[in-house]
């Protein structure tokens, strides 16, 4: 069985975020790291194929600068190798070019399955797993909590408002799986070292065959003409407790007349 | 100066539309001088509803039972918004409103804005505003395409408005399928219980997160909503790790809650949390970090354990 997981590789989300003052758009540069909602992608699939008895996990990701420290950690955890599209007319490249570039990357690869997270932790437009299915015409089943497969059918359940679906569907097909389906797990010494050698291959707009003005700013058509400060919300009343807390809440809920 | 047709992807069950659906009409009544919608039945039982709060005319898709909703719908509503020419379409930030908009946006070859807050027309344009980093900021985006803009928007974001419309009127969409796209299909649903005051509609929230400690101390926050008169309510982090359904959970990908009274029990108060609850009118929390980025929206904060603080609070409001 062949798996593909598109993973994100971010800036770290424990740093403050920043928009660059000229062009409005997130700060990209310097290190990346895997972004966390996709190590759920990669333990499944790696799950998945030890259940299947083999077969193969690749990992797709678009990323400035040729940046690849976050693939490296995926790569470490097991899978097996990498696609890598850098370019430089990808800055700015909005949710629908994300996906008609992570589109042609796996094209090229023909998988049984993909995978990805139901929203990145610095984009989250949680749109562009379903695009991808939409640019390659594959059935999908997006928040997937639970995915099993026999033969070549994938069942799923699709969580909802109300508790969840159960779906099932024909390979080749593709999941966005929600944070915490599965435990990741973490990369050991022999895992990290092994990774260094794994094939990664760097790939350009040119060499996926795509124009570049239906990507990046151009092909995003949308302008951010304003950033604002939002109002602040006022801190009030803290205070330490000292074992009689929870009669200064009574009394606050009374003045609020909820109790 | 306002723009011609909005369409509205509308949500709901034969019970009527849902509050996100009757928002969204709102914010295109603001924009736009004709609303539509786009309902995923016959039309019938949302008609009226949908009329009353301005939509004029419903294209009804048919049900979509046994089939998933995005690839589905995307399909029937692409061929009316290539002959029609709407300015925009608005979405729900919901599960099938995100997946339906992806779709779309893959047939029509157009942008779609995600997590919007606020719309508004300047020189004849969309302009959408996006809050970010924890709705510090709010970005303000402006469409430069030809042809429909695709948007979505978050929960409790506009206000619901009734305003005697007249029934709309029910043309039914036909043809267009999916093809392979469409191929998913849906074996069983389960729904699971749920009783009590429900979260993104209770005047009172009670939350606890990761600083519970164990699964069972989540019975604190069940006891103390029950005495408040609360839906309980979660973090992320306990969802993830299983404690509680994900149909409590609070933020960015749960549910937006704005009652008169939101309490927070052992969270942190991570920018993903905060967005789906700032907008309560009044937080309290108790953690036992004064760092906690929580309290930098609480209007009572209590640095302490909720071990001790809760079990105490729930004893003096058994009493009075
Ligand atoms: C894309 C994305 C989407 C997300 N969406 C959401 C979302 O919708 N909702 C959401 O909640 N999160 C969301 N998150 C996760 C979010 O970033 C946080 O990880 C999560 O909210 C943390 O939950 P927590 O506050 O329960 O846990 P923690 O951050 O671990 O905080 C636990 C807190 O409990 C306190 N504590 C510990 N022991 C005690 C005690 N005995 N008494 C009192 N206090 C104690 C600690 O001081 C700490 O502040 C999302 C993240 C990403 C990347
Ligand atoms: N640049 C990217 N490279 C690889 N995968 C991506 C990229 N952007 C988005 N994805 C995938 O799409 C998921 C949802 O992202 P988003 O739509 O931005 O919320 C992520 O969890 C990834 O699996």
């Amino acid at each position: 069985m062949k798996v593909v997981v598109c993973v994100k590789q971010i800036p770290d989300p424990a740093l403050p975020g920043e928009l660059d003052p000229t062009t409005n758009l997130l700060k990209r540069d310097g290190k990346l790291i895997l972004d966390e909602s996709d190590s759920y992608g990669v333990e499944m699939a790696l799950q998945l194929v030890e259940a299947a008895g083999g077969g193969e996990v690749s990992l797709v990701s678009m990323a400035p600068n040729n940046e690849m420290s976050g693939l490296r950690t995926a790569l470490a955890m097991g899978a097996d190798d990498a696609i890598l599209v850098s370019d430089e007319n990808l800055a700015g490249t909005d949710a629908l070019g994300t996906a008609k570039v992570l589109a042609a990357a796996i094209g090229r690869l023909s998988p049984d399955l993909i995978l990805a997270g139901v929203e990145s932790s610095d984009g989250y437009t949680g749109t562009v797993p379903e695009m991808i299915a939409g640019v390659l015409d594959l059935p999908s089943v997006t928040f997937a909590k639970q995915i099993s497969i026999d033969g070549d059918t994938v069942k799923a359940q699709r969580q909802t408002e109300a508790g969840y679906d159960d779906i099932e569907c024909k390979l080749p097909v593709l999941l966005s799986v929600t944070a915490g389906v599965v435990e990741p797990r973490y990369p050991s010494f022999k895992g990290i070292m092994a990774a260094k050698k794994k094939p990664v291959e760097a790939l350009d707009l040119q060499a996926l065959g795509i124009e570049s003005n239906t990507v990046g700013v151009v092909g995003a058509r949308q302008e951010t003409i304003r950033v604002t400060e939002a109002e602040e919300r006022e801190s009030g009343e803290i205070i330490e407790d000292d074992g009689d807390a929870h009669q200064r809440i009574a009394e606050f809920l009374g003045e609020l007349k909820v109790v | 100066m306002s723009l011609n047709t909005i369409m509205v992807f509308a949500e709901g069950d034969e019970s009527g539309p849902t509050t996100l659906t009757l928002e969204l009409i709102r914010a295109a009544r603001g924009v736009a001088a004709n609303v539509e919608a786009f309902v995923l039945d016959d039309g019938s039982s949302m008609a009226e509803s949908l009329g009353d709060h301005g939509v004029s005319k419903i294209h009804a898709m048919g049900g979509a039972e046994g089939k998933l909703v995005g690839a589905h719908a995307a399909a029937l509503m692409a061929d009316l918004v290539v002959s029609n020419l709407p300015d925009a379409v608005f979405f729900g930030q919901t599960p099938d409103g995100r997946d339906t908009a992806a779709r779309l946006s893959v047939r029509l070859d157009q942008p779609v804005i995600t997590n919007n807050v606020g719309v508004t027309v300047e020189d004849g344009v969309l302009v959408l505003e996006e809050p970010v980093f924890g709705g510090t900021q709010n970005i303000f985006t402006a469409f430069r395409n030809d042809g429909a803009s695709l948007a979505l928007f978050r929960p409790k974001s506009f206000e619901a408005e009734s305003i005697g419309g007249a029934i709309a009127e029910v043309s039914v969409l036909e043809g267009a399928d999916p093809g392979n796209s469409g191929t998913a299909i849906v074996t069983g649903r389960v729904i699971e219980e749920r009783s009590g005051p429900q979260l993104d509609s209770a005047a009172v929230v009670v939350s606890g997160g990761r600083g519970l400690g164990q699964p069972e101390a989540y019975e604190l926050v069940d006891e103390l909503a029950g005495l408040l008169n609360a839906a309980s309510g979660a973090s992320r982090a306990i969802v993830d790790a299983g404690w509680v359904p994900y149909s409590k959970q609070v933020g960015q990908t749960g549910k937006v809650v704005k009652p008169s009274l939101y309490f927070a029990c052992g969270i942190s108060g991570a920018t993903q949390h905060l967005v789906g609850m700032k907008g309560s009118k009044v937080i309290i929390a108790i953690n036992k970090d004064p760092e906690a980025p929580i309290f930098s929206v609480a209007d009572l904060g209590i640095v302490g354990d909720v071990h001790k603080v809760m079990p105490a609070l729930i004893e003096t409001l058994k009493a009075t």
